[in-house]
């Protein structure tokens, strides 16, 4: 028995190997900061971020199995960690504001913040459910924490357990699922899994494996019948944390799903074709019916992503494999609009005042045209409207489906997306067309927020104008699967 | 070798036991009952493992399970007052009955799909693949890159324990 390590291939993981490293770093030198320089810790986060970004980009062209297929480098994992790094980068310039308003502890939060995105970056790019496991714990875990941040808040603890109580229990469906996959295969590569069903060989135990797996993800993207946890734990959270989960764990388990399913179960799409299909129209449905009443800004949007998460399953259920882009080009418009809404909703609160409520933006265009103008621009590009990105993205998923045969699902998706214009377009008429309600005093309007919104405006024109380069990458990303 | 109906009778008293104790430790009042019955649960469970010459998990089963973690339920309960047990509410809403018949019917997929399940393509690999020596050797090799992120998730896990049992700032 001798099997060497292959330790080469230890550079083709650097962006991984940086952000643990830094992390582990952070969480040692925070005990000898001073009290004052706890900024620092977030400009370590962003060099730590930035570096791994240069080497994903590097590395982006390589495309091979590492560890004995424990790891893999491809397309679809590279494009997927790039954005999880932009999106972490975004986040941790809104937070370098937020944690010292909030006053934050900070020696967790970056570390934990690097920890988070490890695990998400692991889960995209592998092909072993086991790797994928792991990686999705460490995300999970990680965030657990970091949605319980604020101790004395009640709401932020209640969220806290809620989501750890119910997320252990969708991990536990998860690996019943990995369980029986592997009891039925003798596999946990889905690459073994394709060749077992490509023989045709389908007991039901690997079909309950499939659907127990399937659940195991609906809880991480927040799908209908499981999405009970995502408003209140979208509410408690820290709001730098709830852009962070809306953008980076719904996008990372987004990818994974996607990975799992269209490489390894996509000849069973008949069995799992129609669950989803009825999950996207519940999901849709459901929430942007909830969202219409919500007063409060924070759940609003949180059913609002459970709505996209139901947008992007009609592109998932067709099973094409090329037209799936259109998927990977939703989560990055996606990622995107919400991390700026989020960042606006940051803008208008104080220690100790959120000002959550849809009165606290009456009249702000008048007080403060510049934070309505950006948070309208994210509003619209959520609606749909051209020529943000938000339009191109609905107008790829609905085309996908009518392409794939899948006319009356995209006929609900389009008119789910007119009911969640009302919602959406209620806070622009708030923020336009109404008088101040109540004195929400000065607001917070820092160059780390004003810089983010830009960043995510920029962006959100630029490839609604011009969607063919990320759609070209998005395609490149998908091509994993032939 | 042992012969094969002694491994059978010691499946079966093994697992039934596995499952009897299941259930007497979800339907116990008492925490500390339900907490002892747990234990049988796991050690009968390890029993199931050494059936299978895992014999790793088999003893990390009974030291981490039925020891460490089964003092550190004890001590919590204790430690909280947890002995009487919150008063039950003993109310069958239109929800709870849902939820019964939802449970019913997933265990009953589950059971049928086992049933006639015939083992095809899956054949088991030589016998002594669960001792210590194997998994050792297996966990820093191939599975090295899986085996570093859980340490790392064991870090953050340390993390968040520290951090929510931190001193309140007063």
């Amino acid at each position: 028995m001798d099997v060497k390590f292959p330790v080469d291939e230890l550079i083709l993981i650097a962006p991984e190997i940086i952000l643990c490293g830094f992390g582990l770093l952070l969480l040692l030198i925070e005990v000898f900061l001073k009290t004052k320089s706890k900024s620092f810790l977030g400009i370590l986060t962003l060099v730590s971020a930035g570096s791994a970004l240069v080497f994903v980009l590097k590395l982006s062209s390589f495309s091979t199995d590492l560890f004995f297929g424990l790891y893999s480098l491809d397309s679809l994992g590279s494009l997927t960690k790039g954005l999880i790094l932009v999106m972490l980068i975004l986040v941790v310039i809104m937070s370098l504001r937020y944690v010292e308003r909030e006053e934050v502890i900070s020696g967790e939060y970056y570390p934990l913040l690097l920890f988070s995105t490890l695990g998400m970056m692991i889960m995209v790019s592998s092909k072993n459910l086991l790797t994928i496991f792991v990686g999705l714990e460490l995300m999970s875990l990680s965030i657990y924490i970091l949605v319980g941040l604020f101790r004395d808040n009640l709401k932020a603890a209640e969220a806290s357990l809620k989501y750890f109580l119910l997320g252990a229990f969708a991990s536990a469906f998860l690996v019943y699922g990995i369980a029986l996959l592997y009891g039925s295969t003798g596999s946990l590569d889905i690459k073994g899994y394709l060749e077992v069903i490509a023989k045709g060989d389908t007991s039901t135990v690997l079909i309950i494996g499939v659907a127990l797996i399937a659940v195991g993800f609906a809880f991480k993207i927040a799908l209908v019948p499981f999405h009970m946890w995502t408003p209140d734990v979208y509410e408690g959270a820290p709001t730098s944390i709830t852009a962070f989960m809306a953008a980076g764990v719904k996008s990372a388990a987004f990818v994974t799903f996607l990975r799992v399913f269209y490489t390894a179960f996509l000849p069973l799409i008949k069995q799992w074709g129609d669950i989803l299909w009825l999950l996207a129209v519940i999901t849709m449905s459901y929430a942007n019916l909830t969202a219409l009443v919500q007063q409060n800004i924070k759940r609003m949007l949180a059913y609002s992503s459970i709505a996209h998460a139901g947008y992007i399953l009609v592109a998932f259920v067709t099973g094409e494999k090329i037209l799936s882009s259109s998927i990977i080009y939703y989560l990055v418009a996606y990622t995107f609009m919400n991390v700026g809404a989020f960042s606006c909703v940051i803008l208008m609160g104080r220690k100790g005042e959120e000002n959550l409520d849809i009165d606290s933006y009456a009249g702000l265009s008048a007080r403060h045209p510049f934070v309505a103008f950006c948070l309208t621009i994210f509003l619209l590009s959520l609606t749909g409207v051209p020529p943000l990105a938000g339009f191109m993205a609905k107008f790829y998923v609905f085309s996908t489906a009518i392409k794939a045969g899948y006319v009356w699902l995209a006929i609900i998706g389009v008119l789910n997306s007119v009911v969640a214009a009302y919602y959406y377009l209620r806070v622009i008429m708030y923020m336009y067309f109404r008088d101040p309600v109540k004195e929400i005093g000065r607001i917070d309007l820092s160059p780390s927020y004003i810089l983010v919104s830009l960043i995510c405006i920029f962006f959100l024109i630029y490839t609604g104008i011009l969607p063919r380069e990320l759609m070209l990458l998005a395609e490149g990303a998908v091509s994993v699967f032939f | 070798m042992v012969p094969i109906v002694f491994k059978w009778i010691v499946f079966l008293v093994a697992s039934l036991l596995a499952i009897f104790s299941a259930i007497m430790m979800v339907t116990r009042r008492n925490p500390v009952h339900s907490a002892l019955w747990l234990v049988v649960t796991f050690i009968s469970l390890a029993v199931l493992y050494f059936l299978l010459n895992a014999t790793f998990i088999a003893i990390s089963q009974i030291i981490v399970y039925a020891g460490a973690i089964m003092m550190l339920f004890l001590f919590v309960i204790m430690l909280i007052h947890l002995e009487k047990g919150p008063e039950e509410l003993k109310v069958l809403g239109a929800s709870k009955i849902f939820a019964i018949v939802l449970t019913v019917l997933l265990f009953v997929e589950i059971a049928v799909g086992v049933y006639y399940y015939r083992v095809t393509t899956f054949k088991p690999g030589p016998m002594p693949l669960g001792d210590a020596k194997t998994v050792g050797f297996l966990l820093y090799t191939n599975y090295l890159f899986p085996f570093e992120i859980a340490s790392i998730l064991l870090l953050v896990g340390i993390v968040g324990a520290v951090m929510l049992a931190k001193r309140r700032k007063e």
